[in-house]
C-alpha cells in the first residue's frame, strides 16, 4: 500500500520534468541573442565564422530537431558540451555543485536554529515582548529582499567592521586538498584548522541572506502550530498528572507542533535553490547558482538547460523526501 | 464529618488583550469574572453534578481546583490539605490524588503516543511501576475499561470516540485517585455511547471508591450520576443540595428554567409551567450588578437590580442565593 503510493509518487516526476524541459527549452531559444555571436564579439569574426560556428554547434537546425537531439541525449545522462568551458557540462556542473549544496545546509541550519526556539518561546509567552519583536521580526525577514539584504551586511561586518571576508568560499592562501569538494568537510578531513575557520567565515553572511526568508517563514508556522498544540487537553493532562512545565512542552508540545515545521521546511528547501543565484552572486559565490547566471547572461544553452533540469529534479525529490519525513513523523498517516 | 474536598471562595479572573487604543487612552484593564467566589464541598465516595450553561465557569472550576489554572484566591483544602498553598513538591504528590477526565477525546490524548506508552507515563512520572509489573498495570487497566491488552499498542486515532473516552478515563484513573474532575466527558459522544461511558463511570466509582466532580450542560445526565448538585450562574453557585431536592424543587428561578426546560414523558401534569429564559447570557466581562440573573430572571425586583443575594442555608444541606425564593429573605 504504501509502497504503490510511493511508487506513483516517483512516476510524477516524470511528465514534471518533460514539462520542465519542454519550457526551458523553448524559454532560452525565444530569448534573443545568439551564443556564436556573443563568442565572437570582440574577434571581428566575418559573417561566415559566425555561420560556422553556429553550424558546429547545432544552432542551424530547426528548433524541434534540436530538442529531440536534446532530449535523446539528456536521458542518456549526456547534457553536451559547455559551449564556453569546452568541457562537458556535468562535469562543469559537478565542481560547482558542492559549494551551493554546503551554502544551503547553513541557511537551512540557520533558519532551523533560529525558527525552532524562537516560534516556541513566541508562543509559550503569546503577546510578550519577545513574541512581538520575533512576529515583527519575521515581516522584515520575509519581506527584505536578498540582494539589498546581503549588500547591507557586506556594508555592516566586512566593508566597515572589517570582520567578515567581502566575497568568494575560501581564500587562496586556506585552501584546503580538495577530496570531496565541500570546504567545511575538507577543512576537517584535512585537520586544517585554519581552513574551516577561513570557510566559516566566508560562508556566514550568505548563509544568514539566504536562511533569512526561510528562517522568519519558519518561525511563523512553529509559533503557530505550537499555539495550537498547547491549548489540547493532552497538555493539561501532561500537567494535571504532575509533569513540569519544560518537559511538557519538549516531550508532548514541541514533537507535536514540529510536524508542520518539518513540511513547511521541505518546501522551503527547494525555493532556497532560487535563492541561491540571488546569494551567490551578491557574494560572489563559487556555487551552482552564479555559474547559472552568468551561463543565461553569454547564452550557453546546454549549460542553462541542465542546471534547471538538475534544479527541477531537485525540487521534486526534496519534495517527495518531505512525505516520507511526514509519514515517519506523523503516526496517523502511517498505517 | 468533614468533606473530602471542600472549595472555598474560589475566585480566577482572567485579564483580557486592552488592544492599542485602550492602552494608549489608558482605559481600565478588562477582566473576565470566570469565577466569583465560590463555594462547595464534596463528601468521600459522593458524585457532585456541576450543572449550568456554556461559559458559566464550570470547567474554570474544576481546573482550578485542580490548580490546572491558578486560582486568585479563595482555598481548596483536600483531605485536609490545602491544596493551593502547595509548593511544586507537594502540588506533584497531590497530582495522583486528583485526577480529571476531559470533554473531547480527540483533543485529550498526544497522537503521537500509543495508547500503551500514554497509560504508563503517569505511573514512570511518579515511580509507581516499572518493567513487567507496569506492563501489567497498564494490561489490567485496559480491561478495567473494557478495552483489551492487545489495544496498548495502537494509536488514539485508531480508535472510535467512546473507546477514545474509555483511554482518556484509563489514564486518569491508574493513578490510582480518591477524586476525579470529569470535565464534561459525554458530551462529545454519541447518545448511544454515553450511557456506556456513564455506565462506565459509575461502575468505576464503585469499585474503586472513587469522588466525583461531575460537570455537564446536560440535567438528565446529571440526574443520573449526582448524589448532590450544584447549579452554577456567570461564576457563581446559585443554588446547591441534594440532587433530588434540587432536581424536583427547585428554588431558585434559573433552576427553574432549566428544570422546565428538560422534556418529560412521565409527568401527568404536561401542562407545567414553563419558565422562559430572555436573552443571552451576559457577558461575564461585565456581569449585571446586584443578582447576577435579574436580567434574564422573570421575578426580578429593584432589589435584586441593586443588591446581590446572599447565600441561604435551608434545610437538608440545601443552599441558595436569591433575594425571593424559596421565601422572601427576612
Amino acid at each position: 500500500m504504501r509502497s504503490v503510493a510511493l511508487l506513483q509518487r516517483l512516476l510524477h516526476l516524470v511528465p514534471v520534468l518533460f514539462g520542465v524541459t519542454v519550457i526551458v527549452f523553448l524559454m532560452m531559444s525565444l530569448t534573443p541573442g545568439d551564443p556564436a555571436e556573443i563568442m565572437l564579439a570582440n574577434q571581428n569574426a566575418t559573417p561566415e565564422q559566425v555561420a560556422s560556428l553556429r553550424h558546429d554547434m547545432g544552432l542551424d537546425r530547426s528548433l524541434p530537431t534540436r530538442f529531440v537531439t536534446f532530449v535523446g541525449h539528456a536521458v542518456q545522462g549526456e547534457f553536451g558540451l559547455s559551449l564556453f568551458h569546452r568541457r562537458p557540462v556535468a562535469a562543469v556542473i559537478a565542481e560547482r555543485l558542492p559549494a551551493t549544496i554546503e551554502l544551503s545546509a547553513a541557511a537551512l541550519l540557520f533558519a532551523l536554529f533560529m525558527a525552532i526556539p524562537l516560534g516556541v518561546v513566541a508562543a509559550v509567552h503569546r503577546g510578550g515582548i519577545l513574541d512581538r519583536l520575533a512576529t515583527v521580526g519575521s515581516l522584515f525577514g520575509v519581506s527584505l529582499p536578498g540582494f539589498w539584504f546581503g549588500i547591507l551586511l557586506l556594508l555592516a561586518f566586512a566593508v566597515n567592521l572589517r570582520l567578515l571576508p567581502v566575497s568568494g568560499a575560501i581564500d587562496f592562501a586556506h585552501q584546503p586538498p580538495g577530496l570531496t569538494g565541500f570546504l567545511v568537510i575538507d577543512s576537517v578531513l584535512a585537520g586544517r584548522m585554519d581552513s574551516l575557520g577561513n570557510a566559516l567565515a566566508h560562508l556566514l553572511l550568505p548563509a544568514i541572506t539566504l536562511g533569512l526568508p526561510m528562517a522568519a517563514i519558519l518561525m511563523r508556522v512553529t509559533r503557530a502550530s505550537m499555539l495550537e498544540v498547547l491549548r489540547q487537553d493532552y497538555i493539561t493532562f501532561a500537567e494535571a498528572k504532575g509533569l513540569g512545565r519544560t518537559r511538557i512542552l519538549a516531550l508532548h508540545a514541541l514533537k507535536n507542533a514540529l510536524l508542520p515545521t518539518v513540511t513547511v521546511a521541505a518546501i522551503e528547501t527547494g525555493s532556497l535553490l532560487g535563492g541561491n543565484m540571488v546569494v551567490e552572486t551578491v557574494f560572489g559565490w563559487p556555487g551552482l547558482g552564479r555559474l547559472v547566471v552568468e551561463s543565461i547572461f553569454v547564452r550557453n544553452y546546454p549549460l542553462v538547460q541542465a542546471a534547471v533540469l538538475l534544479y527541477a529534479v531537485t525540487y521534486v525529490l526534496v519534495n517527495f523526501v518531505a512525505d516520507m519525513l511526514y509519514t515517519v513523523l506523523n503516526p496517523r498517516v502511517r498505517m | 464529618m468533614s468533606p473530602l474536598l471542600d472549595v472555598k471562595d474560589l475566585v480566577k479572573h482572567y485579564g483580557v488583550g486592552q488592544g492599542l487604543l485602550g492602552r494608549l487612552f489608558g482605559a481600565p484593564p478588562r477582566k473576565v469574572q470566570a469565577l466569583n467566589g465560590v463555594s462547595l464541598h464534596v463528601g468521600a465516595g459522593e458524585t457532585l453534578g456541576l450543572i449550568g450553561e456554556s461559559g458559566c465557569g464550570k470547567s474554570t472550576l474544576g481546573r482550578a481546583i485542580l490548580r490546572l489554572h491558578e486560582p486568585d484566591s479563595g482555598s481548596v483544602t483536600f483531605g485536609g490539605v490545602d491544596v493551593t498553598a502547595l509548593d511544586t513538591g507537594g502540588l506533584k504528590a497531590m497530582r495522583r490524588r486528583m485526577q480529571i477526565i476531559f470533554q473531547n477525546p480527540y483533543a485529550s490524548l498526544n497522537p503521537r503516543k500509543p495508547v500503551g506508552e500514554i497509560l504508563a507515563q503517569p505511573l514512570r512520572l511518579h515511580r509507581l511501576a516499572e518493567g513487567a509489573a507496569l506492563r501489567e498495570r497498564v494490561r489490567e487497566m485496559l480491561e478495567h475499561v473494557g478495552l483489551r491488552a492487545a489495544h496498548a499498542d495502537r494509536y488514539p486515532h485508531q480508535f472510535s470516540g467512546g473507546q477514545r473516552q474509555r483511554i482518556g478515563i484509563a489514564r486518569a484513573l491508574i493513578l490510582n485517585p480518591e477524586f476525579v474532575v470529569c470535565d464534561e466527558p459525554v458530551s462529545a459522544l454519541d447518545v448511544s455511547v454515553q450511557a456506556q461511558i456513564i455506565d462506565l463511570l459509575a461502575r468505576l466509582k464503585r469499585e474503586l471508591g472513587l469522588t466525583y466532580l461531575f460537570i455537564s450542560h446536560d440535567i438528565a445526565v446529571i440526574g443520573y450520576v449526582s448524589d448532590r448538585v450544584a447549579v452554577m450562574y456567570l461564576g457563581e453557585i446559585v443554588e446547591n443540595g441534594p440532587a433530588r431536592a434540587v432536581l424536583r424543587r427547585p428554588y431558585h428561578p434559573y433552576t427553574r428554567a432549566l428544570m422546565s426546560a428538560v422534556p418529560r414523558v412521565d409527568r401527568a401534569d404536561q401542562q407545567q409551567e414553563r419558565v422562559r429564559l430572555h436573552g443571552d447570557l451576559p457577558s461575564p466581562m461585565d456581569p449585571p450588578p446586584g443578582c447576577r440573573f435579574h436580567t434574564r430572571c422573570g421575578f426580578a425586583t429593584d432589589l435584586c437590580r441593586s443588591v446581590a443575594p446572599l447565600r441561604r442555608q435551608l434545610e437538608e444541606d440545601r443552599m441558595v442565593a436569591c433575594h425571593h425564593f424559596p421565601e422572601p429573605a427576612p
